[in-house]
């Protein structure tokens, strides 16, 4: 691996990470991957190791603010299981906005118990007819009085129905097109809210993936987040902050089919010696760790970004998620391959390992959606340095 | 509630190694952890304060990387930790190593409770908590399963081989526990954080004011002779049939080879 100059508190946060998640995700993984059991024993396991507050200020409970030591986290937890992995960063999603556009009122009043593993957080910007193109949302949130009025339906929603806060973008003005949606935060319980169907998924099986509907649902509002109108505002600078996690999630869950492969490759025997003293499988074994490692690199020099306190950070966090997550599809099928029919049994971990790969390509963006982002601030850039 | 937990820093691995010339383990190349039952013994320790109030000090005699193992204690939640190390403490058997442990003890002033782990998963000799007891001269309890505590009275429940035994034991006591007990707790980062900086109590033989004659090699009364594997048994035999048959058969086998 290459030496990326952790500090000591870097390297507690990987190796605690690590650990809890050998003991309390590695015996259980494959069961919750059978029966879609939510993870809670291994939240409540990072939530006494500190290790749900590594991106929350410690002023509101957390442990200092950093996506760097959030994305190292996230990558030794994938490592083990993607599911628990993904249900770990999605609280992060939830949480990002208000970190980003809440009063402080609203960050006291919501991220300490977040940062404690107490609670969990969610968040709800795609619909049925609303998936790549956010702006199609049917979602309403008519103003009266006080309050807001939500009515609509958000689907395929991470943490839906186990996280207590959620943050929500609805339409409140339909005749401001992309300037006229707003984000509220929600609590579970409010009248009005309620979960609808849990999915029923290929990979990461044991996240929760669940629709929230809204039938008038009143919000008051002191639950808007930003001001009103700067919902996408809201949504498109907290996917550029959590892609990163994305990007870390992917990593892990390559690591941990790389890790497989490397070690059944020197304990399988076939024409009389290990099949890791094949130069094909130490080709595809080069190749995985390779790319690995570039994926690490790409997304860790973007955390850093963040952390360094860039303004703009589209264009990295963009690609730090598409390489990562298309090395992670590539790297797990390449561990099936080297496995061979071994790999594609439920006996070992690395056919789970694909499954839940591949969501990476597809949500917070889909890959095509990354590269129609970067090429359009390739193209920002270059316009504007000939200015 | 004031509790003290001894704790041992051994090699990492159920399969010591022993170097057949010096009668000692082989710890070059071994990882050191703390005990495990030492660990539960913690927890333990942990959760009385967590009901109780009071202050954990985790105690080891060992060398100075022992360290190390006292500070695993501090990421877990221990107040205080306090390593008793001289080179005169150097080859104590479990008389030696208990007369040292209680020393300590008598400094370090008020406690209410020791607790140990059963035994140690290098030694395996189960003697240094009772020992401690005696030294100190307060009851003793070994292989706890669990602990309620009602004012100046230990309520206990012990894991015999058969049977569970409850029992109930004034303050202070020494309690050894077995690994059933709880299941210990990972480390914190704010924890582990805690333990960098943690500063580790020292404690020599002048300052715990041990009489030599009780200390290290010269004050052990127990020496080790010789450690060898024994040899594995033969297979046994099974014998099948109706019990009338069975019994005829054993009698048979018992008369022919002189038993009986
Ligand atoms: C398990 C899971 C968890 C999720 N969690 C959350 C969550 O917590 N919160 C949340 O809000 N959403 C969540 N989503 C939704 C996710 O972000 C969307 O699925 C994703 O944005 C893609 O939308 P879609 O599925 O509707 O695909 P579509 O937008 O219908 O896309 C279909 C295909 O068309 C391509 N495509 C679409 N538009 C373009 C274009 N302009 N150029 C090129 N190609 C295009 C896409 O790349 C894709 O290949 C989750 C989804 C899943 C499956
Ligand atoms: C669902 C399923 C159904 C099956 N059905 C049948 C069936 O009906 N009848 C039957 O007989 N078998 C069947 N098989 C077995 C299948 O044919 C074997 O899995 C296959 O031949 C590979 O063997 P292996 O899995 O032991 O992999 P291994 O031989 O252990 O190979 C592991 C990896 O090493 C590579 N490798 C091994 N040797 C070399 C080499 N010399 N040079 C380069 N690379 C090498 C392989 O390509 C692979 O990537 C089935 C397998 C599965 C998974």
């Amino acid at each position: 691996m290459l030496d990326y100059g952790l500090t000591e508190e870097q390297q507690m946060i990987r190796d605690l990470a690590r650990k809890v998640s050998l003991e309390k995700v590695l015996p259980k993984r494959a069961e919750w991957d059978e029966t879609g059991e939510f993870p809670w024993e291994a939240l409540k396991a990072y939530a006494a190791a500190d290790l749900c507050g590594l991106y929350i200020p410690e002023e509101l409970g957390g442990m200092g603010q950093s996506e760097f030591n959030f994305c190292l986290a996230t990558e030794e937890i994938s490592r083990v299981c993607g599911g628990v992995g993904v249900t770990f960063a999605a609280s992060a999603l939830g949480s990002v906005p208000i970190l980003l556009f809440g009063t402080d009122e609203q960050k006291k009043k919501y991220m300490p118990d977040i940062a404690a593993g107490k609670k969990l957080a969610a968040f709800g910007l795609t619909e049925a007819n609303a998936g790549s193109d956010a702006a199609g949302m049917e979602t309403t949130a008519k103003k009266d009085g006080d309050y807001y009025i939500l009515n609509g339906t958000k689907q395929w929603i991470t943490n839906g129905g186990e996280a207590e806060t959620y943050s929500v973008i609805a339409i409140s003005d339909k005749s401001k097109g992309p300037r006229g949606a707003s984000a509220f935060i929600l609590e579970k319980g409010m009248p009005g809210f309620t979960f609808g169907k849990k999915e029923n998924k290929m990979g990461i099986r044991c996240s929760a993936t669940r629709e929230l509907v809204f039938q008038d649902c009143k919000v008051h509002k002191s639950q808007l987040l930003g001001k009103e109108g700067a919902g996408f505002i809201v949504a498109m600078k907290t996917l550029d902050m959590t892609r990163p996690g994305i990007g870390a999630q992917a990593v892990g869950i390559a690591q941990g089919a790389l890790d497989e492969a490397l070690k059944y490759a020197r304990e399988r025997v076939q024409f009389g010696k290990p099949i890791s003293s094949i130069q094909a499988i130490q080709h595809i074994l080069a190749d995985m760790a390779t790319q690995v490692e570039a994926a690490r690199a790409l997304v860790y020099a973007c955390a850093r970004m963040v952390d360094a306190g860039a303004k703009d950070i589209t264009l990295p966090a963009s690609q730090a998620k598409l390489f990562a997550s298309d090395v992670a599809m590539k790297v797990t099928i390449d561990a099936i391959q080297v496995l061979g029919g071994y790999g594609y049994m439920k006996e070992y971990p690395v056919e789970k390992m694909a499954r839940d790969a591949k969501i990476t390509q597809i949500y917070e963006g889909t890959n095509q959606i990354q590269r129609n982002q970067i090429a359009l601030s390739l193209i920002k850039e270059l316009a504007s340095s000939k200015k | 509630m004031d509790i003290i937990v001894c704790i041992k820093q051994v090699p990492d691995t159920t399969e010591v190694r022993i170097n057949p010339e010096t009668n000692t383990l082989i710890r070059e190349g071994v990882p050191s952890i703390v005990n495990p039952f030492d660990e539960n013994a913690v927890e333990a320790a942990l959760q009385l304060k967590e009901k109780h109030g009071g202050k954990v000090t985790v105690i080891t005699m060992g060398p100075p990387q022992a360290a190390e193992a006292l500070k695993t204690t501090i990421a877990m939640g221990a107040d205080e930790v306090v390593l008793v190390s001289d080179r005169a403490f150097a080859g104590s058997d479990t008389w030696a190593t208990s007369y040292t442990l209680s020393q300590t003890i008598k400094k370090l002033g008020h406690y209410d409770l020791i607790l140990c782990g059963k035994q140690a998963i290098d030694g395996d000799t189960a003697q240094v908590g009772p020992g401690i007891a005696e030294w100190l001269n307060i009851p003793q309890v070994t292989f706890v399963s669990k602990v309620e505590i009602n004012g100046a009275t230990a309520k206990v429940e012990r894991m015999l081989e058969e049977v569970n035994e409850i029992v109930a034991c004034p303050l202070p006591a020494v309690l050894t526990v077995v690994k059933q007990m709880n299941e210990p707790r990972l480390p914190s980062l704010k924890g582990m954080m805690r333990a960098k900086k943690a500063e580790v109590k020292m404690m020599n033989a002048a300052q715990i004011e041990g009489d030599p004659k009780n200390l290290g090699l010269n004050g052990s009364p127990t020496s080790v002779v010789r450690i060898f594997t024994p040899k594995a048994k033969g297979n046994g035999e099974i014998l099948t049939g109706e019990p009338a048959e069975i019994v005829d058969k054993l009698l048979g086998k018992l008369k022919e080879r002189k038993t009986i």
